[in-house]
């Protein structure tokens, strides 16, 4: 194993007096008079997490193609600088594939990171139980029913170093983010084609509700928060008799990509809206025909690429107080499979982008390629716990304490330490 | 005694079937239990073979002669724009650059134009299906049948977005036959069928030994045999490895279909194909399976379809979908038996389901998925007939897209996953009781779905309600009409 990239150096350590003397005073305070933390330092933080469902061939995003086996392992299917398109050179052992231009630019900017050879603790082949591990935070499968996320927020409002506005979490979807569910309350939106029922009828509703069924009430008053935050606004057409679906296809794919992340920014850059959230994209299960330098494969980092700009461009000035975690289950096979496709495999890629990171490297502590450096012979070996990125985030750039870190938001994780020097 | 006579019915109804009609509850009430075995035997297959729909490979042969057409057309109209733009050329001074790139942009244009002339019959294919499944759901009885095919259709999914033209084939060829039998052969007329060969690439796989792969330096795509051992038989972390995966793929190679194009008799249906069949006996969970031919599938097949983890994984997803999210751990164990003591008679598997008292003592507090919802909120109002587009389009909004699940594993079937849809579907309810509030009488919807059962606080909340509409969807989305 060689060490090409080391991870970042510890940066000073953050305010220490200062965030024990609010920890200590918080209990003190209502939560309307607590001013949060990173007010106090001047910075309204925000995170979006995209979660990236069936596992993305990191490979095929990001290629190593300083690696002296990159071309033997991929053949006339590996991206290459001189390919048609050109893979856009990171450094110099990594490109990144051609599809994205936009966060090639962020990149350049300093203002994205990739993190490469990374993979939760999963190891076996299940897309719903990678994707269990990966949202949950918590090592194994099984029955889970929170995420890391909003865990990590709940721990901020219990130490009081976030306002009740803040500790609400936006899940975007019809199906509401794993990540993102728990105990702080959650707000879901998903693309709006009809007019939505009076505000007199939800109240009543409610009032129903919270006479025979609280949990209903929850969901309900969460969306008619969101209705408050002018969410209703965004598209308010009646959905058209004989409507027609759209057909579905990669145009389709970007439009939806585009507005679901674009408008998960948009909550974001609100000044009571929620600062953290999530939005799950599907799609990534390349079995067949990966197409990874100009096919599926890149058709969809094209349209990723395209919700990666539509939340700059949404967050407006709120971007420089901004990280975005791309993130996915798993990796896929090293080798391209028998039908030029992947199957499931392990190691992955991971993107950050936001104004608020220290960015413009690749974080990867590189495996290698040949037979015996792969994991299981087959995929590319994880190197890098992608807990330790997520609370290397969270630690620095929401604050969240370094213990619950370890012990709420992601269970027993005391021995991943969490990678410092990522945002800044 | 008539009181919970008339609980029992209601909790038939919604738990078991698609909801309440005007009369069902006072149809059934005299013997609930017996009124969902019996429909067991009503099963709606004879309604749907008159409707004279297309079989899977017929509309895939219809879809693919359309595609064949239109690139056909989009080549001819670009060679007659290409020789426009040749003579319009020669004939002008223009600047050569500038009347080639918009020549060139104008050939483009009219090979799209004529491509899109000729219509994609793979729409009006999938929509014809849908009224047809809408219809059974609306006119069933109780719709016990219909929600097991619904069951069975989403522990066997394929999905639209891939297969558009043969998605509502696939429901009837493949489930509904068997979902009454025995579980072999739901699994065996499933695994088989060609919407599924081509939904988890099974169509492209081909063994890296055998005659075409060797050829054609082309090998194994492990898709079909990891879901089937994952999601369709055994359940995930039920004990077999990654090489159980590879050597099940290769019995599977030669599962194809005949291709659409060259056949117009059999093209788009199964076929076993020996020259993709990868040789030599294959392991798959310690045995070993040698026969070369496609029995060597089947035979696999019908072993994982007799192991006691399917019965325990069917069982398990049973439960959940009827009765709770959490599931009584003695009415699975039950459910799991009666799949072991009959070899998988499904049959008796669903009559002793609801034979069990556990069935009936949990509180309902399972959330109707959208298509429930939405079926039972029209059944409600005694309505036989929908527009199957205004029904697709609502079952996106909710997300629940007919026949279009986000993954092979289906949709999900948990509270969690669908409570955070309650503004949408407040949404829908809305745009619903607009339409049918001046022929519906909220009054006697509340008899309808709910008899005698309704609490007092729905009671007050539709009695004052401002409007009929109002009044409608406040019953509709109410905890009683939602849960089950």
């Amino acid at each position: 194993m060689t060490f090409r990239h080391h991870l970042p150096s510890h940066l000073p350590s953050h305010l220490p007096t200062r965030r024990e003397a609010l920890v200590g005073a918080g209990s003190l305070f209502a939560w309307s008079q607590m001013p949060r933390l990173a007010r106090a330092e001047g910075r309204d933080p925000r995170m979006l997490v995209i979660v990236l469902r069936g596992a993305l061939d990191g490979l095929g995003a990001v290629a190593p193609v300083g690696d002296p086996d990159w071309i033997g392992l991929r053949g006339d299917r590996a991206l290459v600088l001189d390919g048609k398109p050109p893979a856009l050179p990171l450094d110099s052992f990594f490109a990144l594939n051609p599809a994205m231009p936009n966060l090639h630019r962020l990149y350049q900017a300093q203002q994205a990171t990739i993190v490469h050879a990374t993979a939760t603790p999963y190891r076996e082949r299940s897309h719903f139980d990678g994707q269990d591990v990966l949202e949950s935070g918590i090592a194994r499968p099984g029955a889970v029913d929170t995420g890391w996320l909003n865990r990590a927020l709940a721990e901020l409002a219990s130490d009081g170093r976030v306002d009740p506005r803040g500790s609400r979490v936006l899940g975007v979807g019809s199906v509401t983010p794993l990540v993102v569910r728990g105990r702080a309350p959650v707000l879901s939106w998903v693309p709006q084609k009809l007019l939505p029922a009076n505000e007199d009828t939800q109240a009543r509703l409610l009032d129903l509700y919270k006479h025979t069924d609280p949990k209903l009430a929850v969901a309900l008053e969460a969306r008619m928060r969101l209705s408050a935050l002018g969410a209703t606004g965004l598209s308010d057409a009646a959905m058209a008799d004989g409507a027609a679906l759209s057909a579905p296809g990669i145009a389709g794919v970007r439009a939806y990509f585009a507005e679901a992340a674009g408008t998960a920014a948009r909550f974001l850059a609100k000044p009571d809206g929620p600062r953290v959230g999530a939005v799950g994209f599907i799609g990534w299960d390349t079995h067949i025909n990966e197409g990874a330098a100009s096919g599926q494969l890149a058709n969809l980092l094209g349209a990723l690429d395209g919700a990666l700009a539509a939340i700059e461009k949404n967050m407006g000035d709120d971007w420089r107080e901004t990280v975005v975690a791309v993130i996915t289950e798993f990796g896929r096979t090293a080798r391209i499979n028998g039908t030029n496709g992947t199957d499931h495999g392990t190691g992955t890629v991971a993107f950050l982008a936001g104004g608020a990171l220290r960015g413009g490297r690749v974080v990867a502590d590189w495996p290698g390629l040949k037979q015996a450096q792969l994991h299981e012979e087959r995929d590319l070996k994880p190197t890098t716990d992608l807990r330790a990125v997520l609370k290397g985030l969270l630690r620095d750039h929401l604050r969240v304490d370094e213990r619950a870190l370890a012990s709420t938001v992601f269970p027993d994780s005391i021995g991943v330490v969490p990678v410092a020097g990522l945002v800044g | 005694m008539s009181r919970s006579a008339k609980a029992e019915a209601a909790m038939a109804l919604h738990r078991f079937g698609l909801g309440p009609r005007p009369g069902s509850i006072a149809a059934i009430e005299a013997d609930p239990r017996g009124a969902l075995i019996a429909e067991l035997d009503r099963p709606a297959i004879s309604e749907l073979a008159a409707a004279n729909l297309p079989s899977s490979a017929k509309a895939y042969r219809a879809v693919t002669d359309a595609f064949a057409k239109r690139q056909a057309k989009a080549i001819v109209a670009k060679k007659e724009q290409d020789a426009k733009r040749q003579q319009m050329a020669e004939a002008s001074a223009m600047m050569e650059g500038a009347a080639q790139g918009q020549g060139q942009g104008a050939g483009e244009m009219a090979a799209k134009i004529a491509a899109e002339a000729v219509p994609d019959p793979g729409r009006q294919i999938y929509l014809d299906e849908a009224r047809i499944r809408i219809a059974a759901a609306l006119g069933a009885e109780i719709g016990f049948v219909e929600r097991l095919v619904w069951f069975w259709s989403n522990h066997f999914c394929v999905s639209a977005d891939k297969i558009r033209s043969m998605s509502g084939a696939y429901e009837r060829e493949a489930i509904r036959p068997h979902m009454l039998g025995r579980f072999t052969d739901l699994l065996l007329a499933a695994e088989g069928h060609p919407a599924m060969l081509f939904y988890l690439d099974q169509t492209v796989s081909m063994g890296a030994n055998s005659t075409a792969g060797l050829n054609r330096s082309r090998g194994l795509n492990e898709n079909l045999a990891r879901e089937i051992l994952e999601l369709h038989t055994l359940g995930v972390r039920s004990g077999y490895a990654q090489d159980d995966v590879i050597g099940f793929a290769n019995i599977l190679t030669g599962w194809t279909l005949v291709p659409p194009g060259d056949n117009p008799e059999h093209g788009g249906e199964f076929t076993f194909n020996p020259r993709l069949h990868e040789p030599g006996a294959q392991k798959v969970l310690g045995k070993s399976y040698e026969d070369e031919t496609v029995e060597q599938g089947r035979a696999a097949l019908r072993d994982l379809a007799a192991n006691p983890a399917t019965a325990s994984h069917v069982a398990t997803k049973l439960a959940r979908y009827f009765v709770a999210d959490t599931p009584p751990p003695a009415l699975v164990e039950r459910i799991a038996k009666a799949f072991l003591d009959t070899g998988g008679d499904l049959k008796q598997v669903a009559r002793v389901m609801v034979s069990s008292d556990e069935a009936w003592s949990e509180p309902p507090a399972k959330l109707k998925r959208p298509g429930e919802w939405v079926v039972g909120m029209v059944r409600a109002t005694g309505l036989t007939q929908t527009d199957p587009v205004r029904y697709t389009d609502g079952q996106v909004l909710l997300g629940e897209p007919l026949w279009r699940p986000p993954s092979p594993k289906g949709f999900p079937d948990d509270e969690a996953s669908w409570i955070d849809g309650m503004g949408r579907r407040l949404d829908v309810a809305n745009y619903f009781a607009e339409r049918i509030a001046g022929r519906t009488d909220p009054q006697d919807v509340i008899e309808t779905v709910l008899g005698s059962q309704v609490s007092p606080e729905v009671k007050q909340a539709v009695g004052r309600a401002e409007s009929r509409q109002q009044a409608l969807v406040l019953l509709f989305m109410s905890a009683e009409f939602q849960r089950r």
